[in-house]
């Protein structure tokens, strides 16, 4: 399939000289949930304000829809719907209002069903003529949804979309966006809360410093760079590690002692788990607890910041 | 969906920014109303009972065009210039910089909006001012023409001070200190004939004169310049803010980095 959008090269340098972006190239497929993963200043909001076309570009080509975004501005812009990192809204007007003037810059006639559906899909319809000083922050957020879904975008980006948004609206968000998802919205999120990369993208891809060091499925991604881990709950804390402990592959101490913690390779199976208990058995150790888990996203995407700063 | 233009966009902002008007409909409106009746009250009463006629005309009377310029300079350079400041202040600019709108729609609808605000409150103030004086108008639409030429031009620079503006104080060093002084000295409660020479040819380089002198024209027939001199001097003044403009949406200046 055709990618709906379309980044090649795209390089972004501010009057400052600082430079934002470093010949960044990224497809998105029409219909996925990708993620832009990176740490603040990373260049995520510049990417996605190009593509939205807040932000002029230095050089590079950025195509929506197969429209250069430069050249064929109009069709490009119409396709997407934009939910900016801060809360900005016209406060002393009414939330019916906002979205309705959203929706008419956009050029899209008045649609009263519309906008009825949009509010109560995001709990908004009891404060339509609610002004908008008069709302919560959270309610705030949600007017800024309804602002860039307001003329059915094909895309929707989100910049850092639950900073500073409690866990209802958290939930409900993503419930949202699995719902556009399925209604064939492709949508594009920031985010360092890697977790929640990990939970809502097909696809994620990590930004640092201007250049994007990797795009991945979100699966293979875990797979490749993926580690298991076991910790060990000691009976007995332990001052340092035991000889009979060594070798690899070699756990570590945490927690001043109390707990054995062994890393591995996800595809690995078994086998390094299987050894170091052998051995705490072997030396002695007894242990109380046991508990195995994947590592994070959050985990591998050190690594790689790591990797890139080196 | 291929839009070779956004009428709708530039309905969409129109609208908004007359909504904003009607939300501060007393500050809108009754603000100039009350200041032009204190101006006749102390100038056309007051002091214009002891001002002998102007070229045949009453002082009350031949102070009128010249208070409705004063307001509508006022009112269309703030609220050009709000309008455009207010988004960029807020930062919910971000909307219109990625909606299909192009500059030139988002200036008609900005300016559009300002400019037929300062026509009503033109208006209001002239109907204000028959409370006071006997007003007579020999070129109605020479009047209206200079009323709505004046309030684009200067809704049209108000715009271009808006984008301009970095902080509130810049968006009032404007008004303030270059308005002001240019609409007092530009003849709104004389004629630069009753000044002396010197005066009268500094006078000549200030752009208010013309548009006061032209508005009061198409009232009672008399100018301090040619009436043709008034027109073209409006309409240069409006290419003038067009071309800046375009200039400024082309580099992105102050609103696109």
């Amino acid at each position: 399939m055709s990618p709906v959008i379309s980044i090649k090269d795209l390089s972004k340098v501010y009057s400052s000289g600082f430079k934002a972006l470093d010949r960044v190239s990224l497809d998105v497929a029409k219909g996925e949930i990708f993620a832009l993963l990176g740490p603040n200043g990373a260049g995520k909001t510049t990417l996605i304000s190009i593509v939205c076309g807040t932000v002029s570009k230095t050089s590079g080509t950025v195509l929506v829809g197969g429209d250069d975004n430069v050249s064929a501005w109009r069709r490009a812009r119409t396709r997407i719907g934009l939910v900016p990192q801060e809360i900005s809204l016209d406060i002393f007007s009414t939330v019916a209002n906002c979205v309705r003037f959203s929706r008419g810059l956009f050029g899209k006639p008045v649609d009263a069903g519309f906008l009825e559906g949009l509010l109560k899909d995001l709990s908004l319809w009891d404060k339509r003529a609610a002004r908008v000083v008069e709302l919560s922050g959270g309610m705030k957020r949600r007017v800024m949804i309804a602002k860039a879904l307001s003329h059915e975008p094909e895309i929707l980006f989100l910049d850092e979309p639950t900073a500073g948004v409690d866990v209802n609206l958290r939930r409900d968000m993503w419930a949202l966006v699995r719902r556009l998802r399925d209604r064939g919205v492709t949508i594009v999120l920031t985010t360092h809360y890697l977790e929640e990369a990990e939970e809502m993208a097909d696809r994620v891809g990590v930004v640092d410093k201007g250049r994007l060091l990797l795009v991945e499925d979100k699966a293979s991604l875990m797979r490749r760079l993926g580690k298991r881990r076991l910790t060990v709950t000691l009976a007995e804390p332990l001052p340092a590690l035991p000889a009979a402990l060594d070798g690899a592959p070699a756990p570590r101490l945490d927690d001043g002692g109390r707990k054995l913690a062994l890393e591995f390779d996800a595809g690995e199976g078994g086998g390094a788990m299987a050894a170091l208990l052998g051995r705490l058995d072997r030396a002695g150790i007894a242990y109380v607890d046991l508990e195995t888990g994947n590592s994070s996203l959050e985990d591998i995407f050190v690594g790689l910041v790591g990797e890139g700063t080196r | 969906m291929n839009l070779a233009a956004n009428p709708l966009g530039i309905w969409a902002i129109y609208r908004n920014e007359m909504l904003r008007s009607l939300r501060t409909l007393f500050q809108s409106l009754v603000a100039p109303v009350i200041t032009t009746s204190l101006y006749f009250v102390v100038f056309g009463g007051a002091i214009g009972s002891r001002v002998s006629k102007i070229g045949g005309v009453g002082y009350g009377e031949f102070i009128v065009p010249g208070l409705v310029m004063l307001t509508i300079l006022t009112q269309s350079v703030s609220n050009g210039s709000i309008g455009i400041y207010f988004p960029k202040f807020t930062g919910s600019i971000y909307e219109l910089l990625s909606a299909p709108m192009s500059a030139a729609e988002a200036v008609t609808a900005y300016v559009g909006a300002a400019a037929t605000k300062s026509v009503v409150i033109g208006l209001v103030i002239m109907a204000t001012s028959t409370l006071f004086v006997d007003l007579r108008i020999a070129h109605p639409f020479w009047m209206a023409a200079f009323l709505v030429l004046t309030s684009v031009a200067f809704s049209l620079f108000g715009f271009l001070v808006g984008v301009w503006a970095r902080n509130f104080e810049q968006l009032n060093v404007v008004p303030t200190l270059l308005l002001t002084p240019l609409t007092f000295l530009g003849g709104t409660f004389y004629s630069i004939d009753m000044l002396p020479p010197f005066w009268r040819a500094v006078s000549l380089f200030n752009p208010v004169v013309y548009l006061i002198s032209g508005f009061r024209w198409s009232f009672f027939g008399i100018g301090d310049v040619p009436v043709a001199a008034s027109l073209g001097f409006a309409l240069a003044f409006i290419a003038v803010c067009l071309g800046t403009l375009a200039w400024m949406f082309k580099t992105g200046y102050r609103l696109k980095p």
